[in-house]
């Protein structure tokens, strides 16, 4: 004889959680005042983006995020505002370097910058990397509206794991209009689930990659002239200094792309593109 | 639509000019980075996930009837160093004369015409597909397939791999570009809705160092 076994209860599908992360939007603000130096009317901090004004020199205004506490971690919503209106000069820097961290759900975390930058205004936008620990997930947008006689100034470095750690999964897209017009559109997908990424193709084991972004209306006269970075051209082992190339974007910008070991080395490769495209 | 049109498109005999261009496999075997068969399956996985998805979402949105001028702005977007800009431009013209000579369609005049120096070779080889007949996917797949059957015939060349071995490799990444080309169709089907970011703008930035530095060797055996 068979025991009739209850159906089991059939129990409803638990609505979505709502995240469980953090959601936080920093915003800041240049303008211009009546003698034209930057002000900076809008410097809301949120969450895990603080802002502080530190010292700047003439004529522009410098802020410096700071992290107030670890993320972003899987499921935070985390976005960051920056606009420089007409005839400002605005500088970002930040405290220390940005590490994704896995979250309690395995949730994807969000990180979306956007920044605008109008006539005659510059924005330097000049973080510290974004390191992608093992068991993280992240997916980040950056997008750049310029007006045509706006100057941009933009790093992005990524650093695949912690020292002697597996990455995460790191997806990054970097849009920059300008005039109403695509510049620039680059998508990295890296790590767990992003296919052919670990190849000799895309990054040969090198664990940091970044790029150095210059636009501004003086490209218009004469593109950048294309630069080899890090004086090795090719074949270079897994230890040497990485590799990387500034090239003329095909609009009025440069752009420096560069590969490295780790993050000293590809800031290196960086900051070299930094001086020979501004001088 | 006819199959065979695809057979035509697609065929390593059409008289496109990728036979001089090795898709970054020069400077990778140069640098040790290519040096058998199983290397060379791991180049053209990464250059088919990167750029190789690239070029088949510009051309499936060709295919699709997107506008070419559009699609040929994005493909600057994401290109990002000259010297594949200069190549993609290239192949584009001799592909554009090719197409017009075996499809012949206004279209493909009217993208002549507005781009004399060459459109990006994926969306000249996404309007040819059209003008032939055939169906976004289609396109997909041939550029997709393209982007590492160039590198793998360049490698039989520049190690003198073995042919078999070669073939061997394209085979075992079928299921990779039968994948790519979906994504890619699917990518240009949201174009309508989405507008022109919908297309996807994987880097791969070995292959834009590499292609720019290798535009600079004084001797080649491939134009890139």
């Amino acid at each position: 004889m068979t025991l009739a076994l209850p159906p089991r209860a059939v129990r409803p599908p638990a609505p979505a959680p709502p995240s469980a992360g953090l959601h936080a939007t920093a915003r800041i603000v240049a303008r211009a005042d009546a003698a034209g130096a930057t002000r900076l009317p809008v410097l809301d901090g949120d969450g895990p983006l603080a802002l502080r004004r530190i010292r700047a020199g003439a004529g522009q205004a410098r802020v410096c995020v700071v992290s107030a506490m670890s993320a972003p971690l899987g499921g935070d919503r985390l976005a960051l505002e920056a606009t420089a209106e007409a005839g400002t000069a605005l500088h970002v820097t930040a405290a220390a370097a940005t590490v994704a961290l896995p979250g309690r759900t395995g949730e994807t975390a969000t990180y979306d910058v956007r920044l605008t930058v109008g006539e005659g205004a510059r924005l330097d936008w000049l973080p510290e990397p974004l390191i992608s620990a093992r068991g993280s997930d992240l997916r980040m947008t950056t997008t750049v509206e310029l007006a045509p006689t706006a100057r941009l100034v933009l790093r992005e470095e990524q650093v695949l794991g912690r020292s002697g750690e597996e990455t995460g999964a790191l997806r990054s897209r970097l849009i920059v209009r300008r005039a109403g017009r695509t510049l620039l559109d680059q998508e990295t997908a890296y790590g767990p689930g992003g296919p052919g990424w670990d190849t000799s193709a895309v990054l040969d084991g090198n664990r940091a990659l970044g790029q150095l972004l210059v636009v501004g209306p003086e490209f218009e006269d004469g593109p950048a002239e294309v630069r080899l970075l890090g004086g090795a051209p090719e074949g270079q082992p897994g230890d040497g200094p990485g590799q990387g190339v500034l090239a003329p974007l095909a609009g009025p910008g440069a752009l420096a792309t560069a590969v490295a070991p780790d993050a000293l080395r590809l800031r290196r490769l960086l900051d070299e593109a930094a001086r020979a495209v501004t001088g | 639509m006819s199959r065979a049109a695809l057979l035509v498109l697609a065929d390593g005999r059409f008289p496109a000019g990728g036979h001089a261009h090795s898709g970054g496999a020069e400077p990778a075997v140069a640098a040790g980075r290519i040096k058998d068969a199983a290397t060379l399956e791991r180049f053209c996985r990464g250059r088919l996930h990167t750029a190789g998805l690239v070029a088949a979402a510009l051309a499936a949105a060709a295919a699709a009837g997107c506008d070419p001028l559009l699609l040929d702005d994005a493909a600057d977007a994401r290109t990002p160093v000259p010297a594949l800009r200069q190549v993609a431009r290239r192949l584009g013209r001799q592909m554009m004369r090719a197409a017009r000579a075996t499809w012949p369609d206004p279209a493909l005049d009217a993208l002549a015409a507005a781009r004399p120096r060459g459109a990006h070779q994926p969306v000249v080889l996404g309007l040819a597909a059209r003008s032939a007949g055939l169906a976004p996917l289609d396109a997909a797949y041939a550029v997709a397939y393209e982007s590492i059957s160039g590198p793998a015939t360049a490698t039989v060349r520049l190690l003198s791999l073995d042919p078999f071995d070669a073939t061997a490799v394209l085979a075992h990444l079928a299921a990779d570009v039968d994948l790519v080309a979906r994504q890619a169709a699917a990518a240009a089907e949201r174009v309508a809705t989405e507008g022109i970011d919908a297309l996807p703008a994987a880097s791969a930035p070995l292959l834009d160092i590499t292609a720019q530095a290798h535009a600079a060797w004084p001797v080649r055996l491939f134009a890139s």
